[in-house]
C-alpha cells in the first residue's frame, strides 16, 4: 500500500528524521495560507499523488509570493498529473503540500528495501542523489552503496557510519546521518514497510541532514497491525476497479486489450493472458478468483470484467482439482444465466469430471465456445473477438 | 525414491480444526499419507479423523515421532508455528498460508539458521499447494490423482499452474518423482535451486519441470545451478510475458522491479544455461516428453 510524501514525513519525523517545515491543503486558498503560516519568502509546492517523477511532470513549483501559490495551485487542483510512473491515465491531484524552500549543497539517494536475494532489508544510498535510483544504476553505478540488515539485532551504528563516511558526508554530520539512518530503519521495521525512499536527502547550506522528500509502501498482509497505518489509504489514487475487486477478495489488475480473463489462480492466470497474446490478442485483465472457484467468485468475476467497455469477449479457464469440473460448470452456467453477457463467452475447464463439466456447458442452452486446451481457448477467443468486431462494423455501417 | 516426502514420512498438520485443515487432512488421509497428529494451542486431546491433537509441536513429537509438518494456520500466526516446528523437531513444513508479512518470514528464515545444518527444519512455501510423491504421500492441498507415479520432478511457485502442467503429463502416461510447490512470495523457504538440488541427487527422478513467473531472482539463481552442477535434462516454463511492470499480479512476489526479473528476461537466462523452454502453457507435457525421448535415444 502506497501513502502520500506528507503521510510518509509525518511518519519518518516521529522516528527522528528531520524533515522540512510544511503545511497541508485541499484548496489554493488554504495553500496561500498555510504559506503565510511557515513564513519566509520561497516555498515549494508539491502535488499529492501515488507516484515519483512529479517535478518533471509539473507537480512541483517554486513560488515567490502568496499569489503565486493561488496560481499555481489553482492549476493543479482536479488535474490528473501523469508522470513516467502514473501511466497515461494519470492521477488525480486533491491535495498539496507546501514547504518553506531549502538551500542546499548535496543530494544524497537513500533508500530501505525488502531484497529478495539476500532476504532481508538492504540499504540502497547513493551521493548522486536527485536523480532516480534506475539513472544512477546506469550512470553512476560505482556512487552505490549497499549495506543488508541483519534481523536479529537491527542496524548497526558501525553500519550506519560506513554508509555516512562512504557517501562522503563531513565527519561533523555522521551523528545525524546515523540517527536517520536508524529512524528509517526503525519505522520500516515496526510498521512493516515494503519500502523507504528519501531523495533527496540534502545537506543543507546551514548543515542539516534533511529528508526533501520522502516514499514509503507497507505490506498489505501486515495492515492487520497496524490500523493507523491502513487508514492512510487514498482510494482517489488507485484504479476503481482493481479497488472494487480488492475490496471483494478478488486479484484484478486492468490492462489495455479486448479479450476479458477469469482463471483460478495467479499464476495460470499469468500464463492464459500468455496464450491469449499468442493467439494474437491482447488480454484486458489479469483476474484471479482464488483456487477454490465457487459459483459466486465466478459471478463476482463477471460482473467485473463486463464493467471494463473495452471487453469484446471473455475467456474463462479454471483448473478443477477438488472442486469437480461439473460442479463449476453448474457456477458458469448460472452466473451467465444471472448476468446474461453480450460478448462471445469461451470456457475452457481442465482437471477432475472434464466431461462432465463439458456436457453441463453443451446442454446449458447458452451460446458458450468450448474449448479443451489452454491454447485453444485463447485461439477460438481471439476468432471470436475478431468476428464479433466485423459483424459490429458491418451493422453500423448498415 | 522420491525427495523430500515418502511413504515413511510421519505428518503434523498444525492448526488441524481448522474447516480447511480438516477437508484436507482427510484428503490426506484418503490418499495413504501417515498424518500421526494434529497441533492446536489449547484443543489438545481432541481427535479430527480418528487423528489426536495436541497443545504443542514438542508434545506431538514425542507420542508420535512425527518428522514432518503441514502448516494449515492463519497469516497473523503462521510464522509462530513455522518456528515452533523447527524447534519442534520437525525436519520437513510445507507452509499452505497465503498472506504471511514478508517481516515475518525474514525472521522466520534468520530463526531456521540458529539451528546446525544437520537439525535444520527444511521449509517450502508459504503461499504454495504443497508436495506429493505420487502413490506414496501428499502433503498439501492438490488434487492426488492428477499425478501418476513416475521419474518426472515437478517445482513450481504456482499452484493450478503445477496442476495443468500435472495433467498434461497424466493425459500422456507421464509420472511424476515429487511435485515441489515454493510458493508465490518474496520471502520463501527453499527456492528453485534448493530442489533442483535435491532432484539432481535423487535416482528416481530422470527430468526437472521447472514452472516459474515473474519476480525476484531465484528462477536465474537456478539457470547458474543448471549450467554448473545439473547433469539432468531441465525443461521450464515461464509465466507472465504480458504482465505489466512494477504490478503485483496476484501472487505477492509476481512483481517486476529489477532488470531480469521479467518473464522474457528469464525465459533467456535459461535457454542461455541450457534449459528447453515450453514456449506456452499448453506444451509443457509435450515438451518433457519430447526430452523424454531424446534422453531414451
Amino acid at each position: 500500500m502506497d501513502i502520500h510524501e506528507y503521510q510518509a514525513k509525518e511518519i519518518l519525523a516521529k522516528f527522528g528524521v528531520t524533515v522540512p517545515q510544511g503545511g497541508l491543503a485541499y484548496s489554493p486558498e488554504q495553500a496561500a495560507y498555510r504559506a503565510r503560516e511557515l513564513g519566509g519568502d520561497r516555498w515549494i509546492v508539491k502535488a499529492q499523488v501515488h507516484a515519483g517523477g512529479r517535478g518533471k511532470a509539473g507537480g512541483v513549483k517554486l513560488c515567490n509570493s502568496e499569489h503565486e501559490i493561488q496560481d499555481a495551485t489553482n492549476e493543479m487542483f482536479g488535474q490528473k498529473l501523469v508522470t513516467h510512473q502514473t501511466g497515461p491515465e494519470g492521477k488525480g491531484i486533491y491535495r498539496v503540500y507546501v514547504e518553506a524552500a531549502v538551500e542546499f549543497d548535496r543530494e544524497i539517494y537513500l533508500g530501505f528495501v525488502l531484497d529478495r536475494q539476500s532476504q532481508r532489508v538492504m540499504i540502497v544510498a547513493s551521493s548522486e542523489g536527485g536523480m532516480e535510483i534506475e539513472e544512477i544504476s546506469a550512470q553512476r553505478p560505482d556512487s552505490i552503496v549497499r549495506s543488508t540488515v541483519e534481523p536479529a539485532v537491527g542496524l548497526q551504528e558501525f553500519q550506519a557510519r560506513e554508509i555516512s563516511f562512504a557517501l562522503g558526508i563531513p565527519s561533523s554530520l555522521t551523528q545525524q546521518m546515523v540517527r536517520t539512518l536508524q529512524g528509517c530503519y526503525r519505522a520500516f521495521r515496526e510498521l512493516d514497510a515494503t519500502m523507504v525512499e528519501i531523495n533527496p536527502l540534502v545537506v543543507t547550506s546551514d548543515s542539516r541532514i534533511l529528508a526533501l522528500d520522502a516514499k514509503m509502501a507497507f505490506d498489505g498482509n501486515a495492515l492487520f497491525r497496524h490500523p493507523h497505518v491502513a487508514e492512510l489509504r487514498d482510494k482517489s489514487q488507485e484504479d476503481p476497479r482493481e479497488a472494487r475487486a480488492a475490496d471483494r477478495g478478488l486479484a484484478y489488475i486492468g490492462l489495455t486489450g479486448n479479450i476479458g480473463c477469469i482463471v483460478n489462480g495467479a499464476g495460470l492466470a499469468m500464463a492464459t493472458m500468455d496464450t491469449i497474446k499468442l493467439a494474437g490478442g491482447e488480454p484486458a485483465n489479469f483476474l484471479d478468483i482464488g483456487g477454490g472457484a465457487t459459483p459466486e467468485r465466478v459471478a463476482k468475476a463477471f460482473r467485473l470484467v463486463m464493467s471494463d467497455e473495452n471487453v469484446q469477449a471473455i475467456l474463462v479457464n479454471i483448473f478443477a482439482g477438488i472442486n469437480r469440473c461439473d460442479w463449476v460448470a453448474e457456477g458458469v452456467v448460472q452466473a451467465l444465466k444471472a448476468n446474461p453477457v453480450d460478448v462471445p463467452v469461451i470456457v475452457r475447464l481442465a482437471g477432475t469430471n472434464v466431461e462432465e463439466g463439458q456436457k453441463i456447458l453443451a446442454k446449458s442452452g447458452l451460446p458458450i465456445i468450448r474449448a479443451n486446451s489452454l491454447m485453444e481457448a485463447a485461439e477460438r477467443a481471439v476468432t471470436a473477438w475478431q468476428n464479433d468486431r466485423k459483424q459490429n462494423t458491418k451493422m453500423r455501417a448498415v | 525414491m522420491s525427495i523430500l516426502l515418502d511413504r515413511e514420512s510421519r505428518v503434523i498438520v498444525q492448526g488441524i480444526t481448522g474447516r480447511m485443515a480438516q477437508f484436507h487432512t482427510k484428503e490426506m488421509l484418503d490418499y495413504g499419507t501417515n498424518v500421526v497428529a494434529g497441533v492446536v494451542p489449547g484443543k489438545g486431546g481432541e481427535k479430527v479423523f480418528g487423528v489426536p491433537v495436541f497443545d504443542t509441536v514438542k508434545q506431538a513429537v514425542e507420542a508420535t515421532g512425527a518428522d514432518a509438518s503441514l502448516v494449515f494456520v492463519p497469516p497473523p500466526f503462521a510464522a509462530d508455528s513455522i518456528m515452533e516446528a523447527a524447534d519442534g523437531g520437525i525436519r520437513y513444513c510445507v507452509c499452505i498460508t497465503d498472506g504471511i508479512p514478508a517481516q515475518d518470514m525474514i525472521r522466520v528464515k534468520r530463526y531456521m539458521m540458529r539451528y546446525p545444518r544437520e537439525r535444520r527444519m527444511v521449509l517450502t512455501g508459504p503461499n504454495c499447494a504443497g508436495t506429493i510423491s505420487p502413490g506414496k504421500a501428499l502433503l498439501g492441498i492438490m488434487p492426488g490423482h492428477i499425478y501418476l507415479p513416475g521419474h518426472v520432478g515437478i517445482v513450481g511457485r504456482s499452484g493450478t499452474l503445477g496442476y495443468e502442467a500435472a495433467q498434461q503429463l497424466k493425459d500422456l502416461g507421464i509420472g511424476v518423482s515429487t511435485s515441489v510447490g515454493i510458493g508465490g512470495d518474496p520471502i520463501n523457504g527453499s527456492s528453485f535451486r534448493d530442489i533442483l538440488e535435491r532432484f539432481e541427487q535423487d535416482p528416481d527422478t530422470h527430468v526437472v519441470c521447472m514452472i516459474g513467473e515473474i519476480g525476484g531472482p531465484q528462477e536465474a539463481e537456478a539457470a547458474a545451478f543448471i549450467q554448473e552442477h545439473m547433469q539432468k535434462p531441465v525443461i521450464a516454463y515461464i509465466a507472465g510475458l504480458t504482465a505489466p511492470k512494477g504490478r503485483t499480479m496476484g501472487h505477492a512476489g509476481a512483481i517486476i522491479s529489477a532488470f531480469g526479473e521479467s518473464a522474457s528476461e528469464k525465459v533467456e537466462i535459461l535457454s542461455a544455461a541450457g534449459v528447453t523452454v515450453a514456449e506456452n502453457p499448453s506444451v509443457i507435457g509435450e515438451t518433457v516428453a519430447r526430452v523424454l525421448t531424446r534422453k531414451a535415444a
